[in-house]
C-alpha cells in the first residue's frame, strides 16, 4: 500500500462560466501522506474550502485529477465515490453541518451505519469519538440543544469515528475558546499520528502550527509552504 | 536589564559561585538565552560596585561565593513588584522593514510578506513541535521552560497575525490608490533644526 492519502494533480475549480467566472483554484498540486498533517492557510477567498471539497470529492474540478487512497475520483461511478468518501474520508465543514432531529450521537454514529453497521455496534465508537471530545455527557442532546462550539466538536467527533484515513476539516476550532481548540488538535494531531492523513484549514497560526507542513493559498495558487525541520535549531530542548 | 535583577533574584534565595549562578538561571528559563560566565563576572562585578552583592565565603574547591545584601534585597522586591516597560527604544527590525518596503518604487510587498510568513510559520512549527513533546509540568524547572516557550509560541503568533493584518491593509489601500511609493524628496532637509516642525502642546 502506498503511503500517498491524496494526491492532487494540478487542480483547478471555476465557479461559473464567462464574464462572472470566478477562479478559485489554478492549478494545485499537493500530496498528503500517510502521518501527516497539512494545514492550509491564506486570506477570505483564497479557495481553501474549495480545495476541501475538491479533494473529498464533493465537487469535480474543472481541470486536474484528484486522487484518493490510489484512486482516480474521476474514474469512480457515483456509487463508488459516495462508498470511498464514507470509508476513507472524514469531513469537517466549516458551518458545522449536523443533522437536526437525530441526536449527538445518532450524528456521529450515522457514517458507521450509513456503512452497514448495526446501530448498536455504530454507538460504541462513536460514543467513543464523543467522549473525545469532552460531549459524552451530551450524546443523547439535539443539535440544537447544544452551544455552537459543542456542536463543532459533534461534527469533528462525526468526522473521525471509526478511523477513517483522510481527515479534511475546514476551520474545526473556529467556534472554540483556546483549551477546546487544543484538545480538537490534539485529537486530530493523535488520529495522523497513528497513521491517517489531515488537512486542516485554519486562520490561527497557533492552530496551523501544529501540522508537519504549511501551505499558503493565494488567489487559488499555492504562494509558497512551510515545513517544520525534524529537529528544532531554535531551542536547547527541555529540561531532563 | 533583566539579566543583573534575575541573578540578584537568584542569590536571594542564598549565597552562590559564578558558575552555579549560570546554571541557575539556565535551568530556570530552560536554557532559551545561555548566559557565558564572563557575562556572569561582569554582572557581579557592578552588582558588587553597587553594593548590591558582597564576596563570602571561599569553600574547599576554591569557589567564591557571593551574597546578597539588603540593598539587593530591596531591588529585588521592586523588581518583582513593578512591570517589566517596554520601550519604543528597542526598534522593531520587521516593522521597520516593512515600513521603508511599502514607500519603495518595484518592490512586491506581497512577496515579502510571504517570505516572513513563511520564516515565522515555520518558527511556530518548531516551537509547537517542541512543547508537545513535552507533556504537563512535572517539576518547576519544566513548567518554567514551558512558561518560557509559551512566550515565543505567543510573541511569533503576533507576529503572523501582524502580517495577515498587514498584507489586508495593503490590499485595502492599494484598491483605493493610496499605495504608490514615496518619491524622494528633493527638498533636501536643511543641517541642524528640520525646517518646518510641529509644535508639541502648541
Ligand atoms: N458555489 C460557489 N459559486 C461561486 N463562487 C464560489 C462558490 N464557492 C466559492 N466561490 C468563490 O470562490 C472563491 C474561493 O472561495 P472559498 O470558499 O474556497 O474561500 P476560502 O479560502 O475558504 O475563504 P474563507 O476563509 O472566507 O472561508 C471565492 O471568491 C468565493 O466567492
Ligand atoms: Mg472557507
Amino acid at each position: 500500500m502506498s503511503d500517498i492519502l491524496l494526491q492532487l494533480d494540478g487542480v483547478s475549480m471555476q465557479y461559473g462560466r464567462g464574464e462572472t467566472a470566478i477562479t478559485a483554484l489554478a492549478g494545485i498540486d499537493l500530496l498528503v501522506r500517510r502521518g501527516e498533517l497539512v494545514a492550509v492557510m491564506g486570506a477570505s477567498g483564497s479557495g481553501k474550502s474549495t480545495l476541501l471539497t475538491v479533494a473529498g470529492g464533493l465537487t469535480p474540478p474543472t481541470a486536474g485529477e484528484v486522487i484518493v487512497e490510489g484512486h482516480w475520483l474521476s474514474q469512480l461511478s457515483a456509487r463508488e465515490l459516495a462508498t470511498l468518501r464514507r470509508r476513507s474520508l472524514g469531513f469537517v465543514f466549516q458551518d458545522f453541518n449536523l443533522i437536526p432531529s437525530p441526536t449527538a450521537l445518532e450524528n456521529v454514529a450515522l457514517p458507521l451505519e450509513l456503512d452497514g453497521w448495526t446501530s448498536t455496534k455504530a454507538h460504541r465508537p462513536a460514543l467513543d469519538a464523543l467522549n473525545i471530545v469532552e460531549l459524552g455527557d451530551r450524546a443523547q442532546h439535539f443539535p440544537s440543544d447544544l452551544s455552537g462550539g459543542q456542536q463543532q466538536r459533534v461534527a469533528i467527533a462525526r468526522a473521525v469515528v471509526g478511523g477513517r484515513s483522510l481527515i479534511l476539516a475546514d476551520e474545526p476550532t473556529g467556534a472554540l475558546d483556546s483549551t477546546t481548540g487544543e484538545l480538537v488538535l490534539r485529537m486530530l494531531r493523535s488520529r495522523v499520528d497513528a497513521g491517517a492523513g489531515g488537512i486542516l484549514v485554519t486562520h490561527d497560526a497557533r492552530h496551523a502550527a501544529w501540522a508537519d507542513r504549511i501551505v499558503f493559498l493565494r488567489d487559488g495558487r499555492i504562494a509558497d509552504e512551510s515545513r517544520a525541520s525534524a529537529v528544532s535549531s531554535l531551542l536547547a530542548g527541555s529540561p531532563a | 536589564m533583566s539579566v543583573r535583577q534575575s541573578l540578584l533574584a537568584i542569590l536571594n534565595q542564598g549565597p552562590c559561585y559564578g558558575y552555579q549562578l549560570r546554571s541557575e538561571f539556565d535551568r530556570r528559563t530552560g536554557s532559551t538565552w545561555p548566559l557565558n560566565v564572563g557575562q556572569i563576572y561582569n554582572t557581579l562585578d557592578r552588582l558588587e560596585r553597587d553594593g548590591l552583592v558582597r564576596k563570602a565565603d571561599i569553600d574547599a574547591e576554591g569557589q567564591n561565593y557571593v551574597e546578597i545584601t539588603d540593598a539587593g534585597r530591596t531591588e529585588v522586591a521592586e523588581w518583582l513588584g513593578s512591570p517589566v516597560v517596554r520601550t519604543l527604544a528597542t526598534r522593531d527590525e520587521l516593522a521597520i522593514k516593512l515600513a521603508i518596503a511599502v514607500t519603495l518604487p518595484g518592490v512586491d510587498i506581497a512577496q515579502v510578506i510571504q517570505v516572513q510568513r513563511t520564516a515565522t510559520m515555520r518558527t511556530l512549527q518548531e516551537l509547537t513541535r517542541t512543547k508537545n513533546a513535552t507533556t504537563d509540568p512535572e517539576s518547576s524547572e519544566q513548567l518554567a521552560w514551558l512558561l518560557v516557550i509559551d512566550s515565543l509560541i505567543f510573541a511569533a503568533e503576533a507576529e503572523a497575525r501582524w502580517l495577515d493584518h498587514s498584507e489586508s491593509r495593503l490590499a485595502r489601500a492599494r484598491a483605493a490608490g493610496f499605495a504608490a511609493p514615496l518619491p524622494l524628496n528633493t527638498e533636501v532637509p536643511k543641517r541642524g533644526r528640520p525646517a518646518k516642525t510641529v509644535q508639541a502642546g502648541a
